[in-house]
């Protein structure tokens, strides 16, 4: 049964991305990966410039203000390049969001349009070395001084942290004693005096990501750049965890479903002893429990999907579907490189890729215990 | 989201049967499962009230009404703590052969009867030795006549002892391509030549007649035939689908009672004075069992919608049916680890569940059979 409802419009618009990327991206894939450890700004350029970029974003702003299939379908047709490096999904559809949905009009006007275009590169900090998902044990701070917000700091696994040229930045009033009532969200561009960026971290997957730390010492910024309402950072942050996390969940489940489908593909052309390595009953059985399972998180993300859209609150299941099929995600690329017998050692191989690359997702947007912890208490545990 | 919606007649279905249960069979259920039998009667006090084979048409006394009568009939029954009153296989399984290639007078013959419990069935496609094998039977049927004769021996029947028409799968010697050689037939439990075996002691199921049916030189009428001659293998194809699928609700429903009890278990049993559920263990294990748990309900979901859309869904079935029955069993076992020593006891509504579950992953086709069919029809 189909529980998506993509229409021809949705469907041209992925063959339109697919077509973009293959001619656009692909072919560097491997160069980024081995070679600089970064997309080049002018893809995000390009990609703006044929609108696959902040789809989501009203027309009053420069988007086109279409619907969370379109971000859907650009994750998963990024996820079928087989890398993580061009971060789009997270720009498009994790930090542009706050803007969207808590900018005020001078704020959107000022930013949006760059965002949609690519101009404008996003990033969000929130993580702290020390902290991890603990928000409420952040650190860094803004102080108000006059006109000016002085931030201090520093935060760290930042997604497109070299690249970025906007920050959302999470940080927590000092003199505020209740964490969850002392953290707000700021814009800060990346050329404020006293923002430096560290160096670009050495990861076991995503080696195209430019993921890094960033610094704020005595970083001033105007208190027009604060996002949305004093000290209601946390309950922002809250409102917008369940798209990261959905998000995330589309990302691995992409990820799965084309390292399957590879992989099939793979043992059903190369042979053992004559015959299809498909044939044989092991390996049969394997492909059949991976597709199993990966039928099985399909269709419980669709209907995520579905609610999400809807506006209904499924933190509880939301939960359940990242750490559910982020491990799902990295069971089957275990598996499958087994399958794939040495050949899986090699760089040339695509599963030794994604099997390091889907190995952080039970860990990032929120580790995948943090996800059972969260589970555990909506469901009053 | 909801997948499956229901009619107010299914939600007043399923709010009377809950009754019925809660008043006529989940008080007796440990009787039974000690007894190692259901009353007849049951049969036929369910079937008066409505609840045995609702798809059957109005024309021969069903409710004509579709697949999800079943699916709440399987989660309602789940909710008795016993297996032995097997109405899912009776309603589901056996009677939509009758259903689907029956001819109009065997239909007004034996449906009402099936509908209203006077008459209990049984499926005898299982021998000694061929397993799920259905290509290897070896029980024969030969026309003599104006008579068939039918010769063999199935097992692990399940209404073995109870069942008043049997559902026989046999073959007809002298065709040598097996898929042309099966037909099916209805046998009635009182012809000369059919005889049931005993009881077969069983490690869960305890309240479940499951025997071997035996047939010497058992003469039954041609007309007792069902469906095309040499049409069986096809005709249990084309139902087994659903059997699985009903497998598939069972192993679902089986792991959410298994689930709820556990949970309401935890919240409930203190460990130093803070209830069970309040370690994170248990929290992260309640929590990822509930994961697995509604990501298979999901799935199913979407399977029976698709079934009643008349969707050929062989081989996300197959998955769904070893998938779930490994779940169920999954979390039979996790929850019995979660209780502690009173997971030993009998009277822990979780024991039983554990045995019971034990089974859905070998009977309707063992799970390494679903996954062999998943994988023929997939190309590999």
């Amino acid at each position: 049964m189909q529980i998506l409802a993509y229409t021809p419009a949705h469907e041209d618009f992925r063959r339109r991305l697919r077509a973009f990327l293959e001619a656009e991206v692909a072919p560097h894939v491997d160069h980024w990966e081995a070679e600089t450890h970064i997309v080049p700004r002018r893809i995000w350029e390009t990609m703006g410039d044929q609108g696959f970029l902040c789809t989501s974003v009203p027309p009053a702003y420069g988007g086109p203000g279409l619907d969370f299939l379109y971000s859907v379908i650009v994750i998963e047709e990024i996820s079928r390049t087989n890398h993580n490096g061009l971060a789009a999904p997270l720009h498009s559809d994790i930090v542009v969001p706050y803007i969207v949905a808590f900018g005020n009009e001078a704020q959107k006007q000022r930013l949006l349009p760059d965002c949609v275009s690519g101009r404008t590169i996003t990033a969000v900090a929130m993580t702290e070395p020390g902290a991890g998902s603990d928000l409420a044990a952040m650190t860094t701070t803004a102080v108000e001084d006059g006109d000016e917000i002085v931030l201090d700091g520093a935060k760290t696994f930042i997604t497109n942290g070299i690249n970025a040229d906007l920050i959302v930045l999470a940080a927590k009033d000092p003199g505020v004693e209740n964490p969850h009532q002392a953290i707000s969200l700021y814009l800060v561009p990346a050329d404020t005096p006293g923002f430096s960026r560290g160096r670009h971290l050495e990861k076991m997957g995503y080696h195209s990501q430019d993921t890094a730390e960033l610094f704020f010492s005595a970083c001033r910024i105007p208190a027009a750049n604060r996002l949305g309402e004093k000290g209601t950072g946390f309950v922002m942050l809250m409102d917008k965890l369940q798209q990261e996390r959905l998000v995330v969940a589309v990302m691995a489940q992409a990820g799965a479903e084309f390292l399957l489908q590879w992989t099939t593909d793979y043992l059903k052309r190369t042979r053992v002893d004559e015959r299809p390595r498909s044939r044989s009953q092991d390996v049969q059985f394997a492909l059949v429990e991976m597709a199993a399972e990966v039928r099985l998180g399909r269709t419980f993300l669709d209907t995520l999907i579905v609610d999400h859209m809807a506006g209904r609150n499924v933190v509880v299941e939301t939960s359940m579907a990242k750490y559910w099929i982020s491990a799902m995600a990295h069971r089957a690329a275990a598996r499958c490189l087994d399958l794939c017998g040495p050949e899986a050692g090699l760089e040339r191989c695509p599963a030794a890729r994604t099997f390091r690359d889907t190995r952080v997702m039970s860990i990032f947007a929120g580790t995948n215990e943090i996800m059972k912890q969260i589970a555990g208490k909506f469901m009053g545990f | 989201m909801e997948i499956l919606t229901y009619t107010p007649e299914q939600e007043d279905f399923r709010s009377r049967l809950r009754a019925f249960c809660e008043a006529q069979i989940t008080p007796f259920a440990d009787r039974w499962e000690a007894d190692h039998e259901v009353p007849r009667d049951i049969w036929r006090r369910m079937g008066r009230a409505g609840f045995l084979c609702p798809c059957v048409e109005t024309r021969y006394g069903g409710l004509g009404g579709d697949f999800r009568h079943a699916l709440i009939v399987s989660q309602e029954l789940a909710a008795t703590g016993q297996t032995g009153l097997a109405a899912s296989l009776h309603s589901d399984v056996v009677v939509p052969y009758i259903d689907s290639f029956a001819s109009d007078a065997q239909k007004r013959r034996l449906l009402p009867g099936c509908v209203s419990g006077e008459i209990v069935t049984a499926v005898a496609m299982t021998e000694p030795g061929a397993g799920s094998d259905l290509a290897a039977m070896t029980t024969t049927a030969v026309v003599d006549g104006d008579a068939i004769v039918l010769n063999g021996t199935k097992t692990f029947i399940s209404n073995g002892v109870s069942c008043d028409l049997v559902v026989l799968a046999a073959r007809e010697p002298d065709v040598a391509d097996p898929h042309q050689a099966i037909s099916l037939f209805l046998v009635e439990a009182d012809r000369p030549g059919f005889k049931k075996g005993s009881r077969l002691d069983k490690m869960g199921w305890h309240s479940q007649d499951t025997a071997e049916l035996y047939f010497t030189d058992c003469r039954i009428p041609r007309e007792s035939r069902l469906g095309e001659k040499g049409a069986g293998f096809l005709m249990l194809m084309s139902k087994l689908q659903q059997e699985r699928l009903v497998c598939a609700i069972g192993g679902i429903v089986a792991a959410e009672r298994i689930l709820a009890w556990t949970t309401d278990h935890c919240r409930n049993t203190r460990v130093d004075g803070r209830p069970l559920a309040k370690g994170q263990t248990v929290q992260f294990a309640l929590v990822e069992m509930a994961a697995e748990i509604k990501i298979g309900r999901t799935f199913v979901e979407t399977l029976v919608a698709d079934h009643i859309a008349g969707t050929q869904i062989v081989v996300e079935t197959s998955m769904a049916k070893f998938w779930t029955t490994d779940l169920a069993n999954r979390t039979a076992n996790r929850c019995l680890e979660l209780i502690g020593p009173a997971g030993n006891l009998e009277r822990t509504p979780i024991v039983r569940a554990l045995r019971d579950a034990r089974i859905m992953a070998i009977f309707a086709g063992t799970n390494e059979i679903m996954k062999q069919i998943a994988a023929k029809f997939m190309g590999f």
